[in-house]
């Protein structure tokens, strides 16, 4: 469904990313995992165009991502959630949720698929004319996550959805983001959180120093030496 | 003494009306893509310019003449941004502000000068048959013309608000406003958000312009006064909010009258850089904006 290949992407005159390639199926939930700084942002945002890497190539369902305006590539299904949710603080729940279907191809469904994110997070049903910048920092999560699936994704990208959350919350949108999987909805995670994104995932990546430095099944890096003592501890 | 003071205070409030809508057209530019345009007094005269040949050479009466000026500032609007401004828009937000302030700068001194060549520096104003026309109310004179572009102020003011409140572009302005990442990330074109913001504030200069024209009168140098007006009543009222704009823009207007009426004529220019300064000091996120941190 995705393929990265051999992707290197500059942050002005550094270079961020050196030969990344990833494949990411459909139906599953992959983990990017990796320190502070590895290149792990920097990877989801040149996935959306947010970033375009210099060398490489980047493929979804037979498109060539890096010749799609940035604006279109949510129109082909990929959605991201950035760290912290980055919600529209000065606007409602609603008005989020609305800007969350603004790419054509959901557009026309909203209604629709509105109803549908409140059987996700009926918390945000409660809120809807609430500012999003009054809300707490899981409600302000879930807007964020409700908000990416409005645009009705095959491929949701979640960059630390746990950062800053109380680990009751955590666990809670976990939850959620593996009943989104289960729903048939590709998941691409990024966590700090190695151990949750390790159990979660089918598959992992683990990326160091902007290079790819391990894959394997969630299970297998788990008992992994080196992934243990790095990041479990 | 209480009615000429009354009779400065709505002369005050008029003509603040005016300050306000140019400087929501200036806000609305900077809160979107961060570009201080100080040629926007230019566009204002540019309107007030496009009113009065269309008024002199096709008889069309000015107010009924707006949507074509809007149309024609619109259409600068798209130039100006096409040629010049894009190409300062992928800068980081404080280089942004120092380049479209020189670069602002340097286009108010070519349309000056081409208005100059074009026009010749004398005052214009628009004359109707109703230019002389006022209305008495306790004592106090309302003109016609003043008091009907106070009303097409309101009107365009609240046409905008429903514009960015209502529909889906007019969010996804204010979402750019917010976090241009995020919105792109929504499948937002953050470029045509920029473009639109751009061709909408000098849209607001071109309808300010008519109504100088109108009101007041109009000359190929009357732009840098208008920018700084803009400029304070924009600090005035806060960033990111359009009715505080727009009372700030009444408030300036009220100050400068009021300096006039009990100082003198000459200190009314100052009054408002005072208050400029005062603001600045005490309430840097204006009369009614907020602070960053807690939208």
């Amino acid at each position: 469904m995705l393929k990265l290949t051999e992707i290197d992407t500059y942050y002005g005159d550094l270079q961020a990313l050196w030969g990344i390639s990833l494949e990411v199926k459909e139906g599953e939930m992959v983990s990017l995992i990796g320190p502070n700084g590895a290149g792990k942002t920097t990877t989801l945002q040149s996935i959306t165009g947010l970033l375009r890497p210099a060398r490489g190539n980047i493929s979804f369902d037979g498109h060539d991502l890096l010749k799609v305006p940035p604006d279109k590539i949510v129109d082909l299904g990929i959605s991201m959630v950035m760290e912290g949710g980055r919600v529209f603080a000065g606007m409602s729940v609603m008005e989020n949720l609305e800007l969350g279907a603004y790419g054509a191809r959901a557009r026309k469904d909203r209604a629709e698929t509105i109803e549908h994110v409140f059987e996700t997070f009926p918390r945000l049903k409660e809120r809807l004319t609430q500012r999003a910048g009054t809300l707490s920092g899981g409600e302000r999560q879930m807007l964020a996550i409700g908000r990416a699936m409005m645009s009705k994704p095959k491929l949701l990208m979640l960059d630390e959805p746990s950062f800053g959350l109380a680990p009751i919350l955590v666990d809670a949108i976990f939850e959620m983001v593996k009943g989104i999987n289960k729903q048939g909805v590709t998941i691409l995670l990024v966590e700090q959180n190695v151990r949750a994104a390790l159990e979660l995932a089918d598959r992992a990546y683990v990326i160091e120093n902007g290079r790819i430095v391990g894959e394997g099944s969630g299970e297998a890096l788990l008992s992994f030496e080196s992934v243990r003592s790095a990041y479990l501890g | 003494m209480l009615q000429p003071l009354a009779q400065n205070i709505v002369y005050g409030i008029l003509i603040g009306a005016l300050y306000g809508l140019a400087a929501v057209g200036l806000s609305l530019v900077f809160g979107v893509s961060k570009f201080l345009n100080v040629s926007h007094g230019e566009l204002l005269m540019l309107g007030g310019y496009a009113s009065f040949w269309i008024f002199k050479g096709l008889k069309i009466d000015p107010f009924i003449s707006i949507p074509l000026t809007i149309i024609f500032l619109l259409l600068i609007g798209f130039i100006l941004y096409r040629l010049i401004f894009s190409r300062l828009i992928k800068l980081e937000v404080d280089k942004k502000i120092q380049n479209s302030l020189l670069v602002g700068f340097g286009l108010s001194t070519i349309l000056q000068n081409i208005a100059l060549r074009l026009w010749t520096a004398d005052d214009r104003s628009i004359t109707t048959a109703y230019s002389g026309t006022s209305f008495e109310l306790a004592g106090i004179r309302f003109p016609a013309v003043r008091l009907i572009s106070l009303g097409i102020t309101i009107v365009v003011l609240i046409s905008l608000q429903i514009f960015l409140k209502k529909t889906f572009t007019g969010k996804a302005i204010r979402a750019t406003v917010e976090d241009w990442q995020s919105a792109s990330l929504m499948g937002i074109n953050i470029h045509r958000v920029y473009l639109l913001a751009f061709m909408l504030g000098c849209g607001m200069a071109g309808v300010a312009g008519t109504l100088v024209s109108i009101c007041y009168s109009i000359d190929p140098s009357m732009g840098l006064n208008w920018t700084l007006k803009s400029m304070v009543v924009m600090v005035l009222g806060g960033l990111g909010s359009m009715i505080g704009t727009f009372v700030g823009g009444i408030i300036l207007g009220v100050t400068e009258s009021a300096t006039a009426f009990f100082i003198g004529g000459n200190y009314r220019l100052i009054a408002g850089l005072v208050l400029f300064l005062v603001i600045l000091i005490f309430r840097p996120q204006g009369l009614f904006g907020t602070k960053e941190g807690d939208r």
